[in-house]
């Protein structure tokens, strides 16, 4: 073995809003199918691996386009994740002088980048807050809106407490006024069903190493088949493998936004979890109610744990991922004890969204977070709620 | 001896999509490295029985795949 680990079939993986855990074995047979099969560059030689690795590409791409609505699949671009997917259409899109507007339970993944461009002086932000459960109401959304509001960047799902924006009302809101809508759908896709269509998106960015359950390093950025990408700037310049008589980069898509050799291995992983997830009995709808199964029972179990404090109900909850404390001890202490004497693993802290745990009131100190995925069970979630019941009590497993 | 035509692409991302266009529709078609005499790209074409050109082009636009044209190659 190259590496150090644990033994995964000793392991509670509840860090699936993290990554998911374990990859579906297709997913891990096409990666090696690629590499020891295939394993040439999409697009730069005219030779039949390349081909191959093109045809890879392709239905990876086409993939996303089904799952999403998208009619085109050349609207999808493929980036390393949905951070540099926000990146790419927010860096893009945003001229001097654009009123931005977006909420108090994003992700660093888009609060930063619009941080920065405020900070600038070339964007003006407002960041409406949400509810306590993490809900941001359409009335406080279109009050902030002005001549100059250009953008909405609206986090789908939240990493932090599972409840999710009433998307498609909002994006009728920015069809009405004019408004580019980027939905970052990170948590949500593959969990929750999507349309970029029917739910009013202009720009989606998703993780495909989350709930599609592909190798890290695969995400990207989708375009609503009537969006217009003509003024949105690419992130990086490049090799495209297309028109490479020219020095500037070309203006059609995807190689506009796709320079440098795609994460191929990466894609072939990405399509096996996208094929994975959409055959499961009710494709994406029976993900998300297994999800929500999933967070009911531990909720119901965690209400018998001493000093146990959740801060969204069950029934708002729609991506697995659940938010709590034990009162008297740190998060990153319970968290700690869960994987020294139980290996269950978790996250504990701020889930890199400072301005969600300030929603829920749990800032600085954080929560624990638990993530549940495709493979966990009930099982599991019964000795997670035993060993969260010793370590409230103050009994460590010995 | 056959006659065939290539179909040329700005992008080798729209050569795939147009074989999988044409394998659907039951159009004999390979993808191949672009003549260097048609073009300066490095990715590659798709080339066709010439007979088939009309209507595989006009599938391509049915779809609407983008393709820069379409060139007779002559007898292979």
């Amino acid at each position: 073995m190259l590496f150090s680990s644990m033994s995964p079939k000793k392991v509670i993986y509840f860090d699936n809003a993290a990554t998911s855990f374990p990859k579906p074995q297709p997913v891990i047979d096409a990666v090696m199918e690629y590499m020891t099969a295939i394993g040439a560059n999409p697009g730069r030689s005219g030779h039949q691996l390349s081909v191959n690795a093109g045809e890879v590409v392709f239905l990876a791409r086409q993939a996303i386009a089904s799952l999403l609505s998208v009619r085109n699949p050349m609207r999808v671009i493929f980036c390393l994740n949905a951070t540099e997917a926000l990146n790419l259409a927010i860096s893009g899109l945003t001229n001097t002088g654009d009123h931005v507007i977006t909420t108090s339970m994003e992700h660093n993944s888009s609060i930063r980048p619009l941080k920065e461009l405020e900070r600038s002086g070339k964007i003006t932000l407002t960041i409406v807050p949400c509810s306590r459960n993490g809900v941001v109401e359409i009335d406080e959304l279109e009050k902030h809106v002005t001549a100059s509001t250009r953008i909405m960047v609206i986090n789908h799902a939240s990493n932090v407490t599972g409840t999710v924006q009433p998307l498609r009302t909002i994006g009728a809101l920015c069809r009405q006024k004019n408004i580019i809508l980027i939905a970052d759908c990170a948590q949500s896709a593959g969990i929750i069903p999507l349309d970029i269509q029917q739910d009013n998106i202009d720009l989606l960015a998703f993780s495909g190493h989350k709930g599609l359950y592909g190798p890290t390093g695969t995400g990207g950025l989708v375009m609503a088949d009537d969006f217009d990408f003509s003024r949105m700037r690419p992130l990086k310049y490049g090799g495209t493998g297309s028109a490479s008589d020219k020095v500037y980069q070309p203006a059609f898509i995807p190689d506009k936004y796709e320079s440098g050799t795609l994460n191929v291995a990466g894609l072939s992983g990405l399509y096996a979890g996208i094929l994975h997830v959409t055959s499961r009995p009710d494709g994406i709808h029976g993900v998300h109610a297994g999800k929500k199964a999933l967070v009911r029972y531990f909720l119901d179990r965690a209400k018998s744990i001493p000093g146990f404090t959740g801060y969204v109900p069950a029934e708002l909850i729609e991506t697995g991922v659940v938010s709590f404390n034990i009162e008297g001890i740190e998060p990153s202490t319970v968290v700690q004890i869960l994987a020294e004497d139980y290996t269950i693993l978790a996250r504990p802290g701020l889930h890199c969204s400072p301005l969600a745990h300030q929603t829920i009131g749990t800032f600085p100190r954080g929560t624990v977070r638990f993530s549940f995925g495709l493979f966990n069970t009930e099982d599991q979630i019964d000795t997670a709620i035993r060993a969260l019941n010793k370590i409230s009590t103050g009994k460590r497993h010995t | 001896m056959k006659s065939y035509a290539v179909i040329l692409f700005y992008s080798h991302n729209y050569a795939i999509w147009a074989a999988d266009v044409l394998k659907k529709q039951a159009i004999e078609h390979k993808l191949m490295p672009v003549p260097r005499h048609l073009s300066s790209e490095c990715g590659y074409c798709v080339r066709i029985h010439e007979h088939d050109s009309h209507r595989a082009c006009s599938l391509l636009t049915d779809n609407r795949i983008e393709f820069d044209r379409a060139e007779t190659l002559g007898e292979a």
